[in-house]
């Protein structure tokens, strides 16, 4: 009870960086009508640049802040040398070319911080257990990232429904005239929001590397896990996103834990490793599928897309 | 009458007469790795033809293609390795398992389109990949090792490398005449009339989901195919055939040649391979030229080699 | 929905079961009411034109009849059977052809490829893999009539990109015409043609009346007038008036509602 209790919660802190990256990639999407693959590059540039801002400073937050500033002008850059150009072109054109982008990055990675990954250590304030219940500890970090999100979470729906940027997210990329008409720069939004949806993914990179750590090639990993999630939530829509991420995270997480388990309860615990390993990454794939077949547009979907 | 002595067409002839004589070439220089290489090429051009034919003609980025060339490949190694080494056997299950794997995928995924149908066909394509990683009965990430080429008998010997090649290469020229009559053939219409506008083909009373989920499982079939000559042409087969990178790879290798015509995939996957080859031999970093060279294809060049050679028009 | 004075005509008129039968059609977006209620019939071998003003409901209520949209209440019959819940290319096969207001064709095609197509989606099943469709002359002969028939002879190897917007419209009806209707629903094909090129496809709408019963929705009311057998009145989702060409035409509330705002083109 205690591990699933724990495996809850992992899955809830799972579902919330995938909902951190989600988000991102939704914004993008619903105001530019661009997809963007090189994403979750930009996820793992903010856990390269917290470990190398840490281990420079000295110190987790500020190596933290720095990385997440960091982020945010690497995604403005790219916005404006490389990302603005695809803008209304076919879809295929931004997989191909974001796609040309992942490959430029993790090879600029490996060239830069060398092949072998970075760690990030916690600090001692942060390395502590809390306790959830008589004789049930948590680690605080976790808590953190928790908290963290969902601040992050609260804040983008205050922006999304209480701001006239807001507004332009859930009018969607189509009104480029409504944009114009309300005397807002069109090139600086979009650069704008680029830069925000970039600093989203550095932000769950760099509090997913005390964890995982920082390696080459994991922000594609996870990025495909993102996609999942934004076709069970509905494309366009970051409640959506929010809903389908929560869940995701939970039964990928809690899935994983004890799907070996409960398998063994119909076959012999030697199928039911085996099987238990080939089903456990299955199942979010298995879910998607489920609500492609009962509801393909998504569970939240947005109105005009 | 239009002449058919374009740039076009004589350097896709060029191209063929080259890929004809590859293993004499590769003897006289007395260099196996010449034959080696073009093998591959081969073999993925296999791959890009039937990318092509629901890219190109059908209009359905699929995102995933890799996972048939694994799973073609998957079926021939653990054939082999549970002792059933005939090609007899081997080949016909291959086919049949990538297309029951297409139509399934195909049935779920095509109800969706534009950026939904790739994300979810990359989606599919990632959890087969994951599946893979789970065998651990077949190697699971290091990957399972095949001993014996597919046998036929003493027909074919595949083995000999010639032999191996000069049979890819048929295998390719096959594929590619039957795209070609497909495409002109009622199917071929009704597949190229729904990517020109499905709405309108759906009015006029054909019922497009069942072509093209049929062209989707053809194309997996022929993918499988790719994948069971690649297995036997390294013998050895591992998930990482079917990371997605991999279906990148093969998008690539369409996109460069020219989507939508019989012999851009061909053209597109000796640019490509050629071109991975060349400048991994300039620098370890390869990928720093590359990824922004692919960027600047997709703005400057988006026809890929055919649509320069036809002039700059875009393909 | 008001019924126009000479119901004795109506009486007279040919009324076996309406070919298209249309019952409390209704439709929501959200909180708009595109269709509120709408009842309607076209007898066969009629041409009975829907007229309003912009904002009507006119596509909305073409996309229901053509299975695009699904109606919130209401029911569609047709030639007796209900296709309410049936999808657009069921239609199409039953014998309802469509042309669209916005030319919707294949654009990389040529002219015959693309009649051609409208030919063979009612020649039995398409799993043909290995014959070249573009040399069965099962197929291209039937296409050559239809393009004949809207007088488009001689396009026929041209690339629909090529072509004018006037020839465009005729391809629109050209492709219907190629599946062999029962009835035939045309939105707006007088769209932004002009006077040449409206006069021509009068004609030709006037010589399918004798062929084919017709739905015509239109803003051009020279030709509605000179067309219809029947006019229905369209405005805010509604039909408010529905009967003669003549008894519309004196008609209050449609010449307050419509009529007296009346353009002739779009």
């Amino acid at each position: 009870m205690v591990l699933f209790i724990e495996q809850c919660l992992n899955g809830l802190q799972f579902g919330l960086l995938l909902f951190l990256l989600a988000a991102g990639l939704t914004l993008v999407f619903g105001i530019m009508d661009l997809v963007n693959l090189a994403h979750g590059s930009l996820y793992m540039l903010g856990a390269y640049f917290a470990a190398t801002f840490a281990a420079l400073t000295g110190s987790f937050v500020l190596g933290a802040v720095l990385a997440l500033v960091a982020t945010l002008v690497v995604g403005m850059a790219v916005e404006v040398i490389a990302i603005r150009r695809l803008y209304g072109r076919d879809h295929l054109d931004h997989v191909l070319g974001t796609f040309g982008l992942i490959l430029f990055f993790n090879e600029l990675v490996r060239l830069v911080w060398g092949p072998a990954g970075r760690t990030l250590p916690l600090p001692d304030w942060l390395s502590t257990s809390v306790q959830i219940f008589p004789g049930v500890y948590y680690p605080t970090y976790r808590f953190t990232i928790i908290f963290v999100a969902l601040a992050v979470a609260l804040a983008l729906y205050f922006v999304v429904m209480r701001t006239r940027i807001g507004m332009l997210v859930r009018a969607g990329a189509s009104n480029r005239e409504m944009i114009g008409a309300l005397g807002i720069n069109i090139k600086l939004l979009y650069t704008f929001v680029f830069g925000a949806g970039a600093a989203l993914a550095g932000l769950a990179g760099l509090m997913q590397t005390p964890i995982l750590t920082a390696s080459i090639g994991m922000g594609e990993n996870i990025l495909i896990v993102a996609f999942v999630v934004i076709i069970i939530g509905g494309i366009g829509s970051i409640r959506g996103a929010f809903v389908a991420s929560i869940f995701v995270g939970l039964v990928d997480t809690v899935g994983r834990a004890f799907l070996p388990t409960l398998l063994k309860l119909f076959l012999t615990p030697a199928a039911a490793s085996a099987a238990g390993a080939a089903l456990s990454s299955m199942l979010i794939y298995l879910l998607m599928a489920i609500i492609l077949i009962v509801r393909p547009e998504g569970l939240f979907p947005a109105a005009n897309r | 009458m239009t002449s058919h002595v374009t740039l076009r067409n004589i350097v896709v002839a060029a191209l063929l007469i080259m890929l004809a004589l590859m293993p004499l070439y590769g003897a006289w220089i007395g260099n196996n790795f010449v034959l080696i290489l073009f093998t591959r090429i081969v073999i993925l051009a296999i791959a890009a033809v039937s990318l092509n034919l629901i890219m190109g003609y059908g209009g359905m980025v699929s995102f995933g293609h890799a996972a048939y060339l694994g799973i073609g490949g998957y079926v021939v190694g653990i054939l082999a390795y549970e002792g059933v080494p005939s090609g007899f056997v081997q080949w016909p299950v291959a086919l049949i398992v990538s297309g029951l794997f297409a139509l399934l995928i195909g049935a779920l995924s095509l109800r969706t389109r534009g950026v939904y149908f790739i994300m979810i066909t990359l989606a599919f394509a990632q959890m087969l990949y994951y599946v893979a990683v789970s065998l651990s009965r077949y190697g699971a990430d290091d990957g399972l090792t095949i001993y014996r080429r597919s046998q036929f008998a003493g027909l074919v010997n595949l083995s000999d490398k010639v032999v191996f090649y000069y049979l890819c290469l048929a295998l390719l020229l096959l594929v590619i005449l039957f795209v070609w009559r497909v495409v002109n053939s009622r199917f071929g219409m009704v597949i190229r009339g729904a990517k020109s506008n499905e709405r309108r083909m759906r009015a006029i009373g054909f019922p497009t989901f069942r072509y093209r989920l049929a062209c989707f499982t053809i194309s997996g079939v022929i993918c499988g195919l790719a994948g069971a000559l690649l297995a036997n042409h390294t013998e050895f087969v591992s998930p990482a055939d079917m990371h997605w990178t991999r279906s990148g790879d093969l998008i690539i290798m369409v996109v460069l040649g020219g989507m939508g015509s019989l012999f851009g995939p061909v053209i597109g996957a000796v640019a490509f391979l050629l071109l991975e080859e060349g400048l991994s031999r300039l620098t370890e970093y390869w990928q720093i030229i590359f990824g922004p060279l692919l960027l600047a294809i997709v703005l400057y060049a988006r026809g890929g080699i055919e649509g320069l050679l036809a002039g700059g028009k875009r393909g | 929905m008001r019924v126009a004075a000479s119901k004795d005509c109506l009486r007279e008129a040919n009324v076996a079961e309406p070919l298209l039968q249309v019952e409390n059609l209704s439709k929501r977006f959200g909180g708009i009411v595109a269709s509120d209620n709408i009842t309607l019939s076209v007898n066969k071998s009629e041409l009975h034109a829907i007229i309003g003003p912009n904002g009507a409901g006119k596509t909305t209520l073409i996309s229901q009849l053509t299975g695009e949209l699904t109606p919130n209440a209401g029911r569609v019959h047709f030639a007796g059977e209900d296709i309410t819940a049936m999808p657009p290319w069921r239609r199409s096969l039953q014998g309802l052809a469509r042309s669209f207001q916005i030319t919707s064709v294949f654009h990389d095609l040529t002219v015959l490829d693309n009649v051609a197509l409208a030919v063979q989606a009612h020649a039995g099943h398409s799993f043909q893999f290995w014959k070249n469709s573009r040399k069965d002359p099962s197929i291209r002969e039937p296409a050559r009539a239809a393009l004949a028939h809207v007088g488009l002879t001689g396009r026929e190897d041209t690339v629909v990109s090529r072509m004018s917007h006037g020839e465009h419209r005729q391809l629109e009806i050209a492709m219907a015409l190629a599946t062999k209707p029962r009835m035939l629903l045309l939105d707006e094909p007088m769209a932004g043609m002009g006077p040449d090129e409206s006069a021509r496809l009068v004609k030709l709408l006037k010589e399918l009346k004798n062929e084919y019963t017709i739905l015509l929705i239109e803003h051009d009311m020279e030709a509605v007038f000179a067309l219809a057998d029947r006019i229905s009145v369209l405005v805010y989702g509604r039909v408010i008036a529905s009967g003669l060409p003549d008894d519309i035409r004196k008609d209050a509330e449609v010449r307050r509602a419509y009529l007296g705002d009346e353009k002739r083109h779009v």
